[in-house]
């Protein structure tokens, strides 16, 4: 099985690369484009099948290394 | 004192603060690979600067979950003193030795240069040797320096006198012009509820012989040695 984790910063934490990017953006002819919020995607292949289990395992690697909780949040996806 | 200094892959201060180290105490420390789970007992552990894994995840996220970490929580909840310096700082906040984390420079840049700090308290085994209110004048170097912690943790930092230097002006003042990469109350190290555990982004250990532009980090070291021999 394999999972998508996106770990993204949480509302109101200052995320200066994102705003650079947009900055740039704005410059490159591209004024649509407001803020702008990066993040990390992870792509894992897992052992498991059971999607429980497999959701409950990726939310301890979260926890545990993925995302730091204090400033980002995560968000886990099983695909195929 | 005797002393352990931790290795990664990439770290890169080891040898600046054991030498820093190995000037007041004539004793080179231990230096203890990532990987080994267990070393001798030790007064003082030191998780030094550089780019440990790359900073790969973010800065300080693998290490923190190496073997020899494992073994550095275990000796500081007993009370063993640990000290993180610049990626140090980020590795024993990843640990959950501290509160907070360490993020981008608000300016996205790499900041090298000297800065200040006033010294928030003397009573520490850190800081015994400073007087409280006073300015140093030590180095930094990193690009995810800017300190961050929620509302109800900053809180709980001011209030139990947790925060050890904050950046400022030469002359001392706690504002934004003396503040080298946006952290919030221009925190620049913290210790943990008991003072046992202190991190911080300056390098105290490149500014103890006055060949290096100054001799204001030394304080720190003979502080520790004088609480912890």
């Amino acid at each position: 099985m394999k999972a998508r984790v996106h770990v993204t910063l949480k509302n109101g934490v200052l995320d200066p690369q994102g705003k650079a990017i947009g900055h740039s953006l704005n410059r490159l002819g591209f004024p649509e484009v407001g803020d702008v919020r990066q993040g990390k995607f992870i792509e894992l292949e897992l052992a498991e099948t059971d999607k429980d289990k497999a959701k409950a395992r990726l939310d301890e690697m979260c926890r545990k290394l993925l995302a730091n909780t204090v400033i980002e949040n995560y968000s886990i996806e099983l695909v195929g | 004192m005797k002393a352990a200094v931790l290795v990664f892959p990439g770290s890169n201060r080891e040898g600046d603060v054991a030498q820093a180290i190995e000037l007041v105490t004539g004793r080179r420390p231990a230096m203890v690979w990532h990987g080994d789970g267990d070393f001798d007992k030790v007064d003082l552990i030191v998780v030094p600067g550089g780019f440990s894994y790359g900073d790969y995840l973010r800065c300080g996220a693998m290490a923190a979950q190496s073997p020899v970490m494992a073994e550095v929580k275990k000796r500081a909840a007993q009370g063993v003193p640990v000290l993180g310096i610049c990626n140090g700082f980020q590795i024993v906040t990843e640990a959950g030795l501290l509160p907070g984390t360490l993020m981008r420079n608000s300016h996205l840049k790499f900041v090298c240069s000297d800065v200040h700090l006033k010294v928030e308290t003397s009573q520490s085994l850190f800081t015994n040797r400073y007087q409280a209110g006073q300015v140093i004048k030590v180095p930094v170097a990193h690009a995810e320096g800017n300190y961050f912690a929620d509302a109800d943790t900053l809180k709980r930092l001011e209030d139990r006198g947790q925060i050890a230097f904050r950046y400022c002006t030469p002359d001392g003042a706690i504002e934004a012009a003396g503040n080298p990469n946006g952290s919030i109350n221009n925190i620049a190290g913290i210790f943990n509820e008991t003072k046992t555990v202190l991190g911080l982004m300056p390098h105290p250990e490149n500014a103890v012989e006055p060949m290096f532009g100054g001799t204001d980090g030394k304080g720190l070291f003979e502080g520790m040695v004088e609480a912890l021999s």
